[in-house]
């Protein structure tokens, strides 16, 4: 399995989409390490530096509709060779969404009004997130408090997050 | 309780359900192209797992950068090309051949009605106008699609549009899913299938319903599906003629991919299209759309005819038609890209292209290129696009670069002006 635990970047906007996550000129590598040093260039948001900002974090929590638009898997890949591989949000675009466990990674939607508690009381703060994979649980820890939030995860979900992605699962059942 | 179109193909195609919502079903058609497909081969073959499920049922096709512009487009051509004859892919189109997939795979007869389709492509969901369950999706599914023939999806839950009224002269599919994409917003169908029905429907070529099904993604949609009907059998007519006595009996075969009265969904919209303007976007997202008129006075830099959305014969001949004996404005730089060799091929013959050259467009050959801003047609830095394609996102035809969605009529009639515009084809 992965590691789903590590510092948080916030990105406070909806419909984070993925040419912004990744642009298209980076669709020319074959590699997944290629895509490092491009992720979120291309981000629509005040103040925000993507080199600096995605340095060492391990988390995303955003708003609504993440991953919209193309079906590109670069986009998980960029934020897989950059370490982060749990995205939080209200909603996810579906392919984006499959995508991410599809690879073994966690996309986990949660209610708007714990979305805003997030924001509220964690962004700006040294923020960490662990996934207890185990109990469902979101460990979030900031240099003021610590707390767990439940999350819903399907069984076909987690268990692509447990068997590392999608076509080993498929290879085995299918 | 009756069942929706997208329903009955998911119990038609169902291998089983590992998990509760989790319906795997098996494919008719795994599409691929060089942008998204070379990494799942590498991933198969450094796995051991170089096969494939059905060279018969994969179609494939370089067309996002063709010819390619660089020595790393040459190699995942290459890697696309090599898979094919390795696995006798015989349905492969390389440069020469080559067309936008979304254009190229149906002008093939490859898509037929209560189909499932996939491919590593977002813009999928244009194969729904057969009434057709074809979804856009990443490198793995495609690669476990390519390896054994499934892919694994949610439960289709369904919104239907019901579109009554007649499009005015000089509004077109294009104009009406810019104004559907408004009212959902982008992600207002995020999960869901959106049918399209009614008599506005039913009067459209399949031409116009690929438009329509094309841009269902932009709203968050799984796919976009019309009801396939006497214009599906004449669209796919020359591939099965061999498998009818007539053209009814094809008819009658192919209406049991229509949803049951008492279909379930998840809401219903009902639009009288009478009135509905010429429609524009602005801003970054494909919901941010106004009134032509609205956005009139625009200036921009360069004007794009083409792509999966509007690069079909139908839109050329309506372009054509208004830049008949007229320059573009001096402005203003303008690109052309019929989406296939066939349809260029009926341009060169029905004397549209030689319209297009009078006018001062430049004609490239059908590639994605431009509307991903990966060739033939990049904007600089603060440059404004009138483009016939299907994503206006930050950057998206070059760094920095705005674009504006419209159709080809509005297009045309910009690139005369300089500036967004209504064609004379609209009175309002």
């Amino acid at each position: 399995m992965k590691q789903f635990s590590g510092k948080v970047l916030f990105l406070d906007r909806c419909d984070i989409n993925t040419d912004e996550i990744i642009p298209a000129k980076y669709l020319t590598e074959i590699t997944k390490e290629a895509l490092k040093p491009y992720l979120l260039e291309d981000l629509s948001l005040t103040g925000f530096k993507n080199k600096e900002d995605v340095k060492d974090k391990a988390v995303i929590v955003t708003r609504a509709n993440f991953g919209c638009g193309s079906s590109r898997e670069h986009a998980p890949w960029a934020l897989e060779v950059n370490g982060i591989n749990v995205v939080i949000a209200e909603n996810f675009a579906r392919i984006f969404r499959q995508n991410m466990y599809n690879c073994g990674m966690f996309a986990i939607e949660l209610p708007k009004d714990k979305i805003e508690y997030l924001f509220e009381n964690y962004a700006g703060k040294d923020t960490s997130i662990t996934i207890d994979i185990d109990n469902d649980k979101i460990v979030v820890t900031s240099s003021e408090q610590s707390e767990e939030i439940d999350f819903k995860v399907g069984g076909f979900d987690k268990t692509l997050v447990k068997e590392e992605g999608w076509v080993g699962y498929a290879d085995k059942n299918y | 309780m009756g069942k929706t179109i997208a329903e009955k193909i998911f119990d038609a195609h169902r291998v089983n359900m590992p998990f509760p919502d989790t319906h795997v079903l098996k494919l008719d058609r795994v599409f691929c192209h060089e942008i998204t497909t070379p990494i799942a081969i590498t991933d198969l073959i450094a796995r051991g797992m170089d096969r494939v499920f059905d060279p018969t049922k994969i179609k494939a096709v370089i067309d996002h950068v063709t010819p390619a512009k660089d020595s790393k487009t040459a190699e995942q051509g290459k890697i696309l090309r090599d898979w094919a004859k390795r696995h006798g892919i015989k349905d492969f189109f390389d440069i020469g051949r080559n067309g936008v997939c979304h254009a190229i795979f149906p002008e093939k007869g490859f898509v037929r009605p209560g189909y499932t389709v996939i491919m590593g492509d977002s813009h999928t969901c244009t194969h729904g106008a057969f009434g057709a369950f074809a979804a856009g999706v990443g490198t793995t599914d495609l690669e476990v699609g390519i390896l054994k023939g499934v892919c694994a999806f949610h439960f289709p839950k369904t919104i239907k549009f019901v579109l009554k009224g007649t499009l005015k002269p000089g509004v077109y599919a294009k104009d009406l899913i810019l104004f559907l994409i408004k009212e959902l917003t982008v992600n207002g169908a995020t999960n869901m299938v959106i049918e399209f029905t009614g008599p506005v429907i039913d009067a459209m070529s399949m031409e116009s319903r690929m438009t329509l099904c094309n841009m269902a993604i932009e709203a968050g949609g799984t796919c976009g599906i019309c009801y396939p009907d006497m214009t599906t059998v004449e669209y796919l007519w020359e591939f099965i003629k061999d498998e009818f006595k007539t053209k009814e009996d094809a008819l009658k075969e192919y209406t049991k991919w229509v949803s049951d009265e008492d279909a379930s969904y998840e809401k219903v919209y009902e639009y009288d299209v009478t009135t509905l303007e010429p429609m524009v976007t602005f801003g970054y997202k494909p919901d941010q759309v106004k009134t032509v008129k609205e956005m009139s006075e625009t200036k921009i830099d360069q004007v794009y005819i083409g792509s999966c959305t509007n690069g079909r014969i139908e839109d050329l001949r309506i372009a054509a038609s208004i830049l008949k004996d007229r320059k573009i404005n001096d402005d203003v730089r303008a690109i052309v890209s019929p989406a296939t060799p066939a349809i260029f091929s009926i341009a060169l013959k029905e004397g549209l292209i030689e319209i297009f050259q009078n006018a001062g467009f430049c004609v490239t050959n059908p590639t994605c290129g431009a509307c991903l801003g990966m060739s033939n047609g990049v904007l600089a830095d603060g440059e404004v696009c009138a483009s016939t394609t299907n994503r206006n996102f930050n950057g998206r035809m070059g760094k920095g670069g705005t674009v504006h969605l419209m159709s080809p009529a509005t297009a045309a009639a910009s690139a005369l002006e300089g500036k967004i515009t209504n064609s004379q084809l609209y009175k309002a």
